[in-house]
Formats: structure tokens, C-alpha cells, sequence
């Protein structure tokens, strides 16, 4: 039954996305993925239940090498994806002002 | 915190990332876009810390502090031009997240056959995210060659890949003892393919490539969220996926291929184009001028020459120079210019260009016979009139901007060595047709000063 409902949020997900990524626009497609692969990062939480339940060391080495990498993601994704966004400029003064 | 309250918490968080996507949808929204997304990352990262499961936080502790620090100077210092690598590397690192993630579930207790199948994919997509990645990052980086890498028995090496991972998989799936050789199998298996799928891609397919790794970076964050049952990565990840299929659908497009095209063939080894011959008509950066200060509208189309030889800004004050002067300016940029997708976009905007200025392809080439002068800076492929004529052209079928319709084309280009595919350009001999050689930046450089002196 837990594989059957997983697997309704994979489809419903996928699907929205979809619908979600088809509608941005070919100007924004660099931050987008900068922006996707921040959001990719959310495996840092997965990562940090594996680091942090006490399972067995070497099980406790690979979640905190998980949560290491995946924290790169996050924190790297979110904030250069910003950077790149704060360019995105539209023309300054009123528009049509053409001299 | 009980389950109950965190499952909560993880429904907001993706709520969050869902509305992040929507407000991407315009350069007006997305940094606001961008923040929601990021809100929802810390929420859900925050309750999961919270959460009675996690009893240790002194390795949490200093693997966040270490890659938060990484992450952090790594976004700060990156070029815009680098973007491609810095992504891909991105895409790696979340890659081998998901392995190690996937590894580790291995010892939690009572785990069923679906699970042990769902680590396995987790381990399989994450490992040749990460291999695959770091091969792409390469290519880019020209730390490796960037052309395809293509020997006889490939694909009977791939195929026999694909049968050791499948049969170690199925040995593993049926006795999933810890320290199980053919575990340790599929993990240097799904590395290799990882690089053997990305080999033979050459370096004009790079944007496919990217996408297609963020594509599977999600994918594995998906996998991960199987093997851990849990909601929020499983939601996160195929919305990630989603994202990077279309955009690979989007650069396959706009080279009129397929994805099985893109990934099993090297591209140009296939065909031999038509020879162009003919006369170039060089000129001097004092005709372009004139012809430039006569002109109503300009149309600047870059490539990724635009950003080696870091011209970027000298076109904008170009451009800026032109609007002054009365002249209707805008920037054309084709789906696959540079080496990811919307890369020239970025670049632009970084030297201030205003983002209504930029258009795609498709609004572009309806009304280019109007438009006076178009300069091509650095791009050769996207512009070649050899897509459209040519059927022997190798890159035949892909659709380009027609900057040849235009009154006058201005080629700016260092010398005339073929582009990154090796196609001949018959644009080079065209009637309308003035080649400005040198550097890119240098030649604007010294348009501009023609303009104000």
C-alpha cells in the first residue's frame, strides 16, 4: 500500500511540474535549472535522518557525507540562483522612451 | 515533534517550492520565486531536525558548516561564463548525495524488497549523476577534450554494462546481506556507465547534456525519497526531474534531433556537408561603423565566442551607442546558443542589458527581413544558412536565425576555422555579408570609439 501511494505522489508530482516548468520562459532557463538543482538539494534531508539516528558508524559516516554534499546544493543552488536573478533587469525610465 | 506535525511541515515546504517554480515563470517574480523556494528548503530542513529520530548533531553540525561554506564561496565566486561548469558540478554533488543517502538507508532495519530495489535506483541514478557530471564538467571545463569520444565496440561495452548492473542488482535484491559484493558492484558500475554515457557526447550537445543531468539529479532525490519513505524528497525530486526533462526536450528541439540521437552518436563524424566556396568580404571596423550609424534596427546575435572573448559589455555600451542614435535594438538569442540553456541570457543581463530587450528565436525570425544590420558575435552554428539548404549539411533540419534574410550581416570572428560542430558556413560568402576579423572585443571596442570621436 506505502509503494501505491508513493507512487500517486511521484505521478501527480511529474505532472505538475510539468505544467510548472513548461511556463518559464527561455530568458530565465540558467536560473532555473541553478534554481531546480537547489531545490534537488532536498535530499539533505533524507541525508541528515542517516547522519543523525545513530544507526551504526559507517552508516552515520555516509549520512554526514550526504548531508555534506547536499548542503552544497542548497546553499550554493539558492544563493547563486539569486545572484544570477538580481541581473534579470527591465529597462529603466518610462518605456517606449526612446531618444 | 511527531510525525504527524512533520509530514505537515513538509506539505507547506513543497507548497512553497511549487509556488517558487510558478513565480519563475517571469524576471519580474523569480528572485521573490527564488526566496519562497528557499523558505521552503530551510522549513522543511529545520522540522527535520527537529524530529525525534535524530538523536546526534555533531557530525550534522560539521558536515552543514562545511558545505554551507562551500556552497557559499562557490556561489559567490563564480563567473557568469562558468556558469555551465559551476552546474554541472551542482548536479554532481546532489548526485552523490543521493547515493550516499541510498547506502546508508541499507542499514536501517526491515527493510522490505521494494525498498531494497528503490536503494538500488537511488544508488544507480545517483552514481551516474555524479560520474557523469564530473565527466560533463570536464568537457566544459577543457580540463578533457571536449570533442565525443567514440570507439568500435561502445555500445557492446554499454550493453555489457547494463547486463552486469541488472544481474548484480537482481543478486543483490534477492540476499540484501550488508557487505554483499554485488552491492559493492553496483556501485562501481553505475559510476562507469555514468561516464560511459557522457564520453561519446560532444561538446556542441552540451546543453543537452546538462539538462538531462539535472534531470537525473532529481531523479535520484526521488529514488532516495523511495528508499528513506519519505514524502517531501520523492515531491521535490520529480519536480526537479520534470524541470530538467522539458528543458532537454526543449534543446533537442532546437537542434531538430532526437535524445537517442544526442546520446548514442557522435556528432559530425556521420555526414560530410556540400563545400562553400566563395568569396568573404572583409571590412573594416570604420565601414561597420558607418553602416551601423546609418541603421534603424540592429539585431546582436551572440554565441558562446561572445563569452570567450568576454565581449559582453563593449555590446551592450554598443548597443546603448545604437539607441542613442536613434536605432531599434534588441538582442536574438537561439535556444542553444552557448553551452547551457539560457546561458547568453545571463550573460547579457550581467552587463545590464534589460531583459525586454532579449528575444527568442521564434520572434525574432518573422521580422528579421526588416532588420538592417545583424551582428553575429561568436556564434557560427545557430546562424548557418546550411541548416536550411543544405541536406547534406550535418546539421541539416536544425532551425536557426535566419540573420541571411537580414539587410546586412555582420560576422565578427577571430579567423575562419569552422564551429564547434566543424560545419562549413555558407553565411561567410553571403551577398549581404561583412566579415569584421579579430577579436570580438576589440572590434566593438573600436566601433564605439568611432562613434564618439
Amino acid at each position: 500500500m506505502e509503494a501505491i501511494f508513493l507512487g500517486f505522489v511521484l505521478m501527480l508530482s511529474i505532472f505538475l511540474g510539468f505544467e510548472l516548468i513548461s511556463k518559464v520562459p527561455a530568458t530565465l532557463h540558467t536560473p532555473l535549472m541553478s534554481g531546480a538543482n537547489a531545490i534537488s538539494g532536498i535530499t539533505l534531508v533524507g541525508a541528515l535522518g542517516s547522519a543523525g539516528a545513530g544507526l551504526s558508524e559507517w552508516a552515520t559516516w555516509l549520512g554526514a557525507l550526504a548531508v555534506f554534499f547536499a548542503t552544497i546544493n542548497v546553499v550554493g543552488g539558492y544563493m547563486v540562483t539569486d545572484r544570477m536573478l538580481s541581473m534579470f533587469k527591465k529597462k529603466e525610465g518610462p518605456a517606449g522612451d526612446k531618444s | 515533534m511527531s510525525a504527524e506535525l512533520i509530514n505537515g511541515i513538509y506539505i507547506i515546504a513543497a507548497v512553497l517550492f511549487i509556488f517558487g517554480l510558478k513565480q519563475m515563470s517571469s524576471p519580474a517574480t523569480a528572485v521573490r520565486g527564488n526566496l519562497m523556494s528557499a523558505v521552503g528548503m530551510l522549513l522543511a530542513i529545520v522540522v527535520t531536525l527537529a524530529s525525534r529520530e535524530i538523536i546526534e548533531y555533531q557530525w550534522i553540525g560539521v558536515a552543514v558548516v562545511l558545505g554551507g561554506l562551500v556552497g557559499f564561496i562557490a556561489a559567490q565566486k563564480v563567473a557568469m561564463t562558468s556558469m555551465p561548469e559551476m552546474v554541472a558540478l551542482f548536479n554532481g554533488s546532489g548526485g552523490v548525495a543521493s547515493l550516499f543517502v541510498g547506502w546508508a538507508a541499507l542499514y536501517n532495519t526491515g527493510n522490505t524488497t521494494f525498498t531494497i530495489v528503490t536503494i538500488l535506483l537511488s544508488i544507480l541514478i545517483g552514481g551516474m549523476t555524479f560520474s557523469g557530471s564530473i565527466i560533463a564538467w570536464g568537457k566544459l571545463s577543457e580540463v578533457m577534450t571536449s570533442r565525443a569520444i567514440v570507439f568500435g565496440a561502445q555500445r557492446v561495452v554499454n550493453a555489457l554494462l547494463l547486463v552486469a548492473l541488472v544481474y548484480c542488482g537482481v543478486m543483490f535484491a534477492m540476499d540484501p546481506v550488508l557487505d554483499s559484493p554485488y552491492f559493492y558492484a553496483v556501485i562501481v558500475l553505475s559510476l562507469v556507465f555514468g561516464v560511459m554515457a557522457v564520453i561519446p557526447i560532444g561538446g556542441a550537445d552540451m546543453p543537452v547534456v546538462i539538462s538531462l543531468l539535472n534531470s537525473y539529479s532529481g531523479l535520484a532525490a526521488c529514488a532516495a525519497g523511495f528508499a528513506i519513505n519519505n514524502n517531501i524528497l520523492i515531491v521535490a525530486g520529480s519536480l526537479v526531474g520534470a524541470a530538467g526533462i522539458i528543458l532537454t526536450n526543449i534543446m533537442c528541439k532546437a537542434m531538430n534531433r532526437s535524445l537517442a540521437n544526442v546520446l548514442f552518436s557522435g556528432f559530425g563524424a556521420v555526414k560530410t556537408a556540400t563545400k562553400v566556396e566563395g568569396e568573404v568580404k572583409p571590412m573594416t571596423t570604420e565601414d561597420a561603423y558607418l553602416i551601423l550609424e546609418a541603421a534603424s534596427s540592429v539585431t546582436f546575435v551572440p554565441g558562446y565566442g561572445m563569452a570567450v572573448a568576454q565581449a559582453q559589455h563593449v555590446v551592450r555600451e554598443l548597443g546603448e551607442l545604437l539607441e542613442e542614435n536613434g536605432a531599434e535594438v534588441t538582442y536574438a538569442i537561439h535556444p542553444v546558443a552557448g553551452r547551457m540553456p539560457g546561458h547568453m541570457n545571463v550573460l547579457l543581463a550581467e552587463a545590464n542589458v534589460p531583459y525586454d530587450q532579449l528575444v527568442e528565436m521564434e520572434d525574432i525570425n518573422p521580422r528579421i527581413d526588416n532588420v538592417d544590420v545583424a551582428v553575429v558575435i561568436g556564434a557560427n552554428d545557430v546562424v548557418n544558412p546550411a541548416a536550411r539548404e543544405d541536406e547534406n549539411s550535418p546539421i541539416y533540419g536544425m532551425p536557426i536565425i535566419n540573420v541571411d534574410h537580414a539587410r546586412t550581416v555582420f560576422v565578427l570572428k577571430r579567423s575562419m576555422a569552422s564551429g564547434f560542430s566543424g560545419v562549413d558556413n555558407p553565411l561567410f560568402f553571403g551577398e549581404n555579408t561583412r566579415m569584421l576579423f579579430g577579436d570580438a572585443k576589440e572590434s566593438l571596442s573600436s566601433v564605439i570609439g568611432e562613434f564618439k570621436g
